[in-house]
């Protein structure tokens, strides 16, 4: 037992890691499955729902499809096409898929473990794989950036115009879509006082109001580029099937297609995490999890479920969306990021940090109550200023009209005035 | 056709109203409509297990028949009408002296070749004594080509199969219709 203790830390880590990835991988199998019941559901059709147990006609409403589907796709040609880089060709999955696994490093995913009483374990133990990491934010999007660099390497090592194409148009949206994400971001960061994920989630249990109530418009601001981030419907642009065939992984099949596509879910599983850890209160529930760092192995495991439940709300979300809109243009794409999503994230910005700043002299002259009640009304007051704002002012962009151009509006001109057109 | 043409009529697209650029009611309206198809009830079938529902047999264009008359002989009187009638050429005659006095002849040998076939129900309408007619029957396999070119026999046994489910359609020949 002594000549463990200096690993155990290590050895906690990894079962963390484990279980992490474990738990990730199958989830995003099983999300695919969820994908197709949802694009089913909501074309009046039944979906798949015939493979169960394997080598019997037991069938469990589809839930052997994820194994069906993943061994499939294995087993396909891993075919390399003669004119790509061999060496980034091969690169790009693997980049996309190790940094969208290792965002989760900074991610938690509950809240503690009540203490174990195990010597040279840190007590209580958290959900967290880099419990130390204290610029767990930071973490994420550094990650999340690198994770376009697979994008961007699949289509440009595609060789083809297709993929190339959608790498372009995959750099052109994210780094429009960062600085939104970005700003939703800091006003979370400014409020809470922290980069640490488990710390954010901590300061909204405790106070018990949720970031999306606070921050309204951040929240409107993060969960709009969160869309874009990870490539969802209607800002899946990169991959656009009707234009594109495939966008960046056009040339991609067999085993490497399936890591760029088990990194897409894992995307949108990222964005959910974030979503819900930042503004929906993580695994804070009123009434049903408390708020203390005290908790009983029930209430650990009742975290853990809430923060789940949440997630896979937000997930749903995602998908439901999928089918509700059509895609946009990609004109209309950068004037919701570059005209609305960024003044209004600014707006938020600046709300946010305002109150932050005089929340002390109101505090003081106030009292905490109504200071709170202050702090929570002005944020509300800037949304719909903001929101209605923004509808007035921006340009709709979506003009559909046929350009007419100055000769053809005289010739109209000319006839009406010989009277060949009536009226 | 010119732009400029009189006979275009140009319409301006209605400017965008507020509540459709503050985008809530549209977002509103597109979840609603999406959660509503979420737990509507489903328009497929579990195909092998449950049959589709052909909405009027009557009308149906699928496998044909050779129907029988009330003694149960072959209806047809071999004219080659619906032979000729047949834009797919997929029906195949052979005609003898019939020994029944009531017509001259009969067919010796109907085969009608399933997949050639385009079920556009011509035959039918050809059929001067609504012994050739097509049935709601609409899953058609078979594992090989000769497999799929029925003939009289089998034909006749398509009858047989569906006569209860789809009665003859001519009142006059014994039909419902």
């Amino acid at each position: 037992m002594n000549a463990l203790t200096p690993f155990l830390p290590t050895i906690a880590a990894l079962v963390k890691i484990g279980l992490l990835v474990g738990g990730l991988m199958t989830a995003a199998a099983y999300l695919v499955l969820v994908e197709r019941w949802m694009a089913a559901w909501v074309q009046d059709r039944k979906g798949p729902n015939r493979v169960g147990i394997p080598l019997t006609k037991i069938s469990l409403f589809g839930l052997g499809q994820p194994l069906a589907d993943g061994l499939k796709i294995i087993m396909k040609e891993d075919f390399t096409p003669r004119h790509v880089d061999k060496v980034l060709y091969t690169a790009a999955p693997l980049v996309i898929l190790a940094a969208s696994l290792a965002i989760f490093a900074a991610i938690p995913f509950g809240s503690v473990l009540p203490p174990l009483g195990i010597p040279g374990l840190p007590d209580p133990v958290p959900f967290l794989v880099a419990p130390g990491l204290d610029v767990g934010v930071l973490w994420v999007f550094a990650l999340s950036s690198i994770a376009v660099y697979g994008v961007l390497l699949g289509g440009w090592a595609s060789n083809n115009k297709y993929g190339f194409l959608g790498g372009l148009r995959s750099s052109a949206q994210l780094v429009a879509y960062e600085i939104p994400l970005g700003l939703g971001l800091l006003g979370v960061v400014l409020a809470a006082g922290s980069l640490k994920l488990d710390v954010i989630m901590n300061a909204q249990a405790e106070s018990g109001v949720w970031y999306a109530f606070a921050q309204p418009l951040g929240f409107i601001v993060f969960l709009v580029a969160s869309f874009a981030e990870a490539a969802r419907l209607p800002f899946d642009l990169p991959e656009a099937e009707q234009e594109l065939v495939g966008g960046y992984h056009t040339e991609y099949s067999g085993i490497k297609l399936l890591l760029f596509l088990v990194a897409e879910f894992l995307h949108m599983v990222t964005a959910a995490f974030l979503i819900v850890i930042m503004f929906l209160g993580g695994w804070h529930l009123w009434g049903v999890t408390g708020s203390s760092q005290e908790v009983t192995w029930l209430g650990a495991f009742l975290r853990f479920g809430v923060l789940s439940a949440k997630i896979f709300g937000v997930i749903l979300f995602f998908m439901l969306v999928r089918w509700s809109w059509p895609r946009f243009r990609f004109d209309q794409l950068m004037n919701l990021a570059w005209k609305v999503m960024l003044p209004l994230g600014i707006a938020n910005l600046v709300t946010v940090a305002t109150i932050e700043e005089f929340r002390p002299q109101l505090i003081e002259r106030f009292g905490a109550g109504p200071a709170g009640v202050i702090a929570l009304v002005a944020p509300w007051a800037v949304f719909f200023l903001g929101w209605i704002a923004a509808g007035v002012l921006t340009p709709s962009g979506t003009d559909n009209t046929p350009i007419r151009t100055h000769t053809m509006l005289d010739a109209e001109r000319s006839l009406r005035e010989q009277d060949l057109v009536e009226v | 056709m010119k732009p400029t043409d009189p006979s275009v009529t140009w319409i301006e697209e209605k400017p965008l109203g507020l509540a459709e650029r503050l985008y809530l009611p549209l977002f509103v309206q597109g979840l609603t409509t999406t959660a509503r198809h979420l737990v509507s009830p489903k328009l497929t079938v579990s195909y092998p297990e449950q049959r589709p529902t052909v909405g009027n047999p009557l009308i149906y264009r699928g496998v044909h028949r050779l129907n029988r008359d009330q003694e149960g002989r072959v209806k047809c009187v071999a004219c080659f009408l619906c032979a000729t009638a047949c834009p797919a050429h997929c029906i195949d005659i052979v005609a003898t002296n019939s020994p029944w006095p009531d017509r001259e002849k009969y067919p010796e040998s109907f085969a009608i070749d399933e997949l050639r076939c385009i079920f556009c129900g011509m035959c039918e309408e050809a059929c001067p004594v609504d012994a050739i007619e097509l049935t709601s029957l609409l899953d058609l396999t078979g594992k090989s080509r000769e497999e799929m070119i029925f003939d009289k026999e089998k034909l006749l046994s398509v009858y047989d199969m569906t006569k209860d489910a789809e009665p003859m359609k001519s009142a006059s020949l014994g039909g419902t219709l």
